[in-house]
């Protein structure tokens, strides 16, 4: 039995990987049909596969080993394994249903492209990575697919290789990526000159033991180890999970196709670190240093990610700033201790956002690739199926009952305002603010889109229909979990067993217990009406419902009202409009400044100082030497017989008035 | 009378110089085809001949293998020694497999002087072998300057228009180093009682003064070879003017010489002074790894570009090598490998644009996917090694070397570490600017992909940096025993 799930274990990113390769190598050879083909039911089993691993887990059935050794240095073996439990499962399961999704929609989207193969190619990569990033039983293979999600979404932004801005995206990316991944890099260090062992399981185990291990990074200053590792490690999170300052790639990576979007944005890539915190929460709970920032970070990215929402017109960007928002709110709930609530929100986040992206990219295809929503509007009739699944998605991200938004986020908000970490205070103010913004926006979107008056051309407008149905039905068939996935799950999730084992959460940092508590006795539909009525008596479902009236005051009630709102705060709307000014700053400071250095570095420390002073300047001398010394043989004997003399009486003085003398 | 079992060395070392001589007595261009297959078959064979090395290597003993002994000039007690350990076996398996690679690629460029090109890379090829496998310090001293005088005629003769200054750049700047190493074997020549097996210097006993001095010596001369900053700047001029077949074997294997020789006579021949001089090899190590790279990045000429960033990757040879820790010291040895392939990968890359183009300058392209998929898809694996990917080989060393070097101290492993971020930005933007973008110039939209010659060589060169990422085990397990030899041989106290 055992052996047969190892063999469906490995099975589930395999049937990802052959497909990938067979239509990146032969897409020529198996043409459209069979590269989609190929793909689509390779990921398909690989859901079905990861459903039935899901089941055997909640059966009970978990599984930790090894696939086979990677390579042994320093006597340690470092190995390729998986690490089955309910966690991997869960991410599994997402993953691989939001792929297939993605997948299904891509033969609508990329219909016309001359790059479909390989584009089918590199989603299922996408996804194999992924897979073996949260299948990982140790942290060499976790960076390995975490490098590896990181490689393919270069691919991916950069898909349309002849455009200036997808080009420029996907180097950015990768790069900012790289930053993030370099912190990672120096955790697992620490991590292994710590425990020696990278293994989840050897290193979580030790972990208690080694509390008060120090490290001095600035001479004279020690700090704790634990938290060391924990921000480096995060540092990697902040990276692929988007978190201020690392998240100026993620806007931009809106270059690429949209079925990539959906994909970055809900299912792989950006919710890589927020599973790897979770992952890795035995270190985390070590450290409350390592969680106030993590509560800080994540704070400052929901509310202030949010307020960009606000300003943008075209559709995918306003999708986009929604999730740099909603994956603050996933780290925030990591930093008060709510891991599970993170991977919640992660999970009900990761339906509806691939939904809205979805929808987005199906209004951008009937609109003939116009993303600008200030050229659409009245879609509604036009689009009844995509109309209806973008109103499901914006009320899920809304946050409002009972779709699944409302659930996960309810819960991110309670855990931080039972949370004592330092921090929490402020973050609980932040991302209360969020849900106000972030329904505005939503609703925004929804309206500008959907409603009013079409304002695009006759031309387009003649031509916007419904799209096919390889488009609508992946919508419907996320919309389904949009709407359910928050109350058949939250009592599972976060106030049951689920993440026994897996997940370690230390006693006084237990906010999940501390709400679990307000419930007790309560289970199954009592509990979720009881939560749910509770959270539409509570703050945050009031300050949702003023953000979508707000949304539909300015824009379907009195539309010129946004325009005088912009003019009376000028200046904060620049700053918004200029994304706070990351992006020149990094290319002003970073990558610019980088160049100089180089430049510097190349013309006067390599080209001027060594070579020019050093070798060539030694070579010059050698040759003014010999210059000089040339003259001395001249051939002429006369010279070299008063040579000679000279020579002679200065020898005999030497000898007469110095050694003897 | 030569035993197939015992000799296999020998027949490593002269299979290539006695078929190199026949490919010479071809002649002249007219010739040319069966030059070509000559040198061919004998590079095939000499790889035929060191593949059983590896499958008959004993990995539980770290003695020396495969020994033959046989007096040379027994007035100086100077002996035809060799014999291999995992380091020199891997290297070894570098050479003969770079040799075909640069045989095939040289098939088409190369128009004059077939016989003599193919001749030369067949001798070096024998000289190299006979380099790492050398356990006689003076037989070791023959082949290390012998294998200079082919490189110094490929780059004189194949060479671009700045060949002459190149050329006799490479050849001082050596020649300097290797002098100094003759004084010091010379030197230990005496101390060790009269004999030149590089064992005895191993054991001899030396003062920390006299350590020091024959350190340094023995530095000057491999420093130069991999190169080590500040004495790099004669790489990125060889290279620009080398043809591409003298880049790949420059790169892939000339350089891993200098940390070879740090393995074999620093570290084992003068401990104390290894340990003395800890610093200092960090030091400028870390100093390739960050400076080089900066520099790397401003540069126009792609040949260039890779040139500082062959140097910038063996920082992490020579900063792993002189951590005396285990992981690290592996971690430099699988870097050596990797790099072989990677940078002449690389080169190679730029050698099929170069064919096509005649430019090797970055600004000349651009949008070269556009008409070059297939090259294109090619170069983005090497390029995504060259940074260091996980899943290719380039991870594996520079991963090891991290891990090692934080256990000693973890500011030496975040510096290291830049190279994450650097590495990336150095090799993506220049695959940006040539490969992705609208197509830049006439040149660029009537690029030929490439022919099945040139897939066959970029075949075998991904299909082995992609298991040396994904199991690098195999090469792994050769060495542990040498290292841990090695580890033992730099703790021993020898003043």
């Amino acid at each position: 039995m055992q052996e047969e799930m190892k063999m469906i274990y490995l099975a589930v990113p395999l049937v990802c990987l052959i497909p990938a390769i067979v239509a990146g190598l032969f897409g020529r050879k198996i043409g459209r049909i069979g590269a989609h083909t190929v793909t689509i039911l390779g990921v398909g089993l690989a859901f079905f596969l990861s459903c039935y691993v899901y089941m055997d887990v909640m059966d009970g059935n978990t599984f930790n080993g090894t696939v086979y050794v990677w390579g042994i240095s320093g006597g340690f073996p470092f190995e390729v394994g998986f690490l089955i439990d309910s966690l991997t499962a869960s991410m599994m399961v997402i993953v691989t249903f939001v792929s297939w999704m993605v997948h299904i929609y891509t033969i609508g989207y990329m219909h016309d492209d001359p790059g479909y193969q390989r584009f089918f190619s590199y989603i299922s990569l996408f996804t194999f990575s992924m897979l073996m990033l949260v299948m990982s039983n140790n942290f060499l293979q976790l960076f390995f697919g975490w490098e590896a999600v990181g490689l393919v979404s270069y691919l991916l932004i950069g898909f349309w290789y002849t455009r200036d801005t997808a080009i420029y995206a996907n180097l950015k990316a990768f790069l900012v990526n790289r930053v993030g991944d370099f912190g990672f890099l120096i955790g697992i260090a620490a991590i292994y000159a710590t425990f020696g062992s990278v293994d989840y399981s050897a290193v979580f185990a030790s972990a208690p033991s080694l509390v008060d291990e120090t490290i001095e990074i600035i001479p004279g200053t020690s700090w704790n180890m634990m938290t060391f590792i924990c921000i480096m490690l995060f540092i990697g999170a902040m990276g692929k999970s988007a978190q201020v300052p690392l998240h100026v790639w993620l806007p931009d990576s809106m270059e690429g196709p949209t079925p990539i979007s959906a994909l970055i944005h809900a299912a792989t890539m950006v919710t890589a670190g927020i599973f790897m915190v979770a992952r890795t929460s035995p270190l985390f709970e070590l450290s409350e240093t390592a969680l106030s920032v993590v509560l800080v970070i994540g704070a400052l990215t929901a509310f202030f990610m949010a307020l960009l929402g606000l300003v943008q017109n075209d559709i995918k960007r306003v999708v986009a700033y929604s999730t740099l928002s909603q994956l603050g709110y996933m780290t925030v709930a990591l930093g008060a201790s709510g891991y599970a609530v993170a991977i919640f929100h992660l999970g009900t986040h990761a339906f509806f956002k691939a939904l809205l992206f979805l929808g987005a990219g199906s209004v951008i295809i009937a609109m003939h690739h116009e993303q600008d929503m200030r050229k659409m509007g009245g879609l509604r009739k036009l689009m009844p199926w995509t109309y209806a699944t973008a109103v499901i998605g914006s009320l899920a991200l809304a946050g409002i009952p009972p779709f699944a938004g409302f659930f996960s986020k309810d819960l991110i908000i309670e855990s931080v305002h039972a949370s004592t970490i330092p921090g929490s205070g402020f973050a609980y103010v932040a991302v209360l603010a969020g849900v106000a913004i972030t329904a505005f926006y939503s609703f925004r979107l929804l309206f500008m889109t959907f409603h009013g008056k079409p304002r695009m051309d006759e031309h387009t407008l003649h031509h916007v229909k419904e799209s096919p149905w390889v488009v609508v039905v992946p919508l419907v068939l996320l919309a389904i979990p949009s709407v359910l996935a928050g109350f058949m799950f939250m009592e599972p999730m976060a106030f049951s067993n689920y993440f026994e084992g897996v997940i370690y959460v230390s006693e006084e940092h237990d906010v999940l217990g501390a709400i679990g508590s307000i419930y007790e006795g309560k289970t199954g539909f009592s509990l979720v009406m009881a939560f749910m009525l509770h959270g539409m008596v509570a703050l945050p479902f009031w300050l949702a419902v003023g953000g979508i009236l707000l949304a539909w005051l300015f824009y379907i009630k009195k539309p010129e009202l946004p325009g005088k709102v912009v003019d009376s705060v000028k200046p904060l709307y620049n700053v918004l409009v200029n994304k706070y000014g990351f992006d020149d700053f990094n290319q002003t400071v970073f990558a610019n400044g980088t160049v100089k250095i180089g430049k510097f570095m190349s013309e006067y420390g390599d080209r001027r100082l060594i070579d020019g002073f050093f070798v060539n300047g030694t070579a010059r001398v050698v040759e003014a030497f010999s210059r000089f010394l040339k003259p001395l043989q001249s051939g002429l004997v006369y010279q070299y017989a008063f040579a000679m003399i000279l020579g002679l009486l200065g020898l005999m003085t030497w000898f007469l008035r110095v050694a003897q003398g | 009378m030569m035993n197939l079992d015992t000799n296999l060395l020998s027949l490593a070392i002269w299979t290539p110089i006695v078929g190199g001589m026949l490919v010479l007595a071809t002649g002249n261009d007219k010739k040319a085809s069966m030059a070509r297959v000559l040198a061919l078959i004998v590079s095939l064979i000499t790889f035929a001949i060191t593949i059983p090395l590896y499958t008959r290597f004993d990995v539980a003993t770290a003695d020396m293998q495969f020994i033959e002994m046989v007096s040379w000039i027994p007035a100086f007690n100077i002996n035809y020694a060799l014999g291999i350990d995992g380091i020199a076996l891997l290297l070894i398996l570098l050479t003969s497999f770079t040799t075909i690679i640069v045989v095939i690629s040289a098939w088409q460029v190369i128009q004059q002087n077939v016989a003599q090109y193919m001749a030369a890379f067949l001798i070096m090829e024998g000289m190299m072998i006979g380099v790492f496998s050398a356990l006689d310090a003076m037989l070791f001293y023959v082949f290390w300057e012998g294998m200079l005088i082919p490189m110094f005629l490929i780059i004189g003769i194949w060479g671009g228009p700045n060949r002459i200054y190149a050329s006799i750049k490479f050849f001082l700047y050596t020649l300097l180093g290797s002098l100094l190493m003759l004084v010091s074997l010379i030197y230990l020549y005496y101390q060790s009682g009269g004999s030149f097996s590089i064992a005895d210097f191993q054991a001899v006993r030396i003062p920390l003064e006299a350590q020091i001095l024959i350190f340094l010596a023995f530095f000057a001369a491999f420093a130069v070879k991999i190169p080590m900053f500040p004495v790099h700047t004669w790489l990125p001029d060889a290279h620009v003017e080398a043809p591409t077949g003298g880049s790949v074997v420059l790169a892939a294997i000339m350089l891993k010489m200098g940390a070879y020789g740090f393995i074999r006579f620093n570290l084992p021949v003068t401990p104390d002074a290894s340990r003395e001089l800890d610093w200092f090899i960090i030091t400028l190590s870390l100093i390739a790894i960050v400076y080089i790279a900066l520099v790397a990045l401003v540069q126009s000429d792609m040949k260039k570009l890779i040139a500082y960033s062959s140097i910038s990757h063996m920082g992490f040879v020579t900063l792993g090598l002189f951590v005396f820790n285990k992981m690290a010291i592996e971690g430099a040895i699988i870097q050596m490998i990797s790099h072989g392939f990677i940078s002449a990968a690389m080169f190679l890359c730029v050698g099929v644009l170069y064919d096509r183009v005649h430019s090797r300058q970055i600004k000349d392209y651009g949008g070269v996917a556009n008409t070059m998929p297939t090259f294109a898809a090619f170069m983005m694996l090497f390029a995504m090694a060259n940074a260091g990917l996980p899943g290719t080989s380039g991870f594996v060393g520079e991963f090891l070397v991290i891990l090692g070097v934080f256990q000693v101290n973890a500011w030496y492993a975040i510096l290291a570490a830049t190279s994450l971020i650097l590495g990336a930005a150095y090799t993506l933007w220049m695959y940006k600017r040539v490969i992705f973008g609208s197509i830049a110039n006439d040149n660029v939209s009537t690029l030929k992909d490439v022919n099945s010659r040139e897939i066959l060589i970029l075949v075998l060169l991904a299909a082995t940096v992609l298991v040396m990422g994904l199991w690098p085990a195999p090469f792994l397990d050769v060495i542990h025993t040498s290292v841990d030899k090695l580890l033992l041989q730099t703790s021993i106290v020898k003043m």
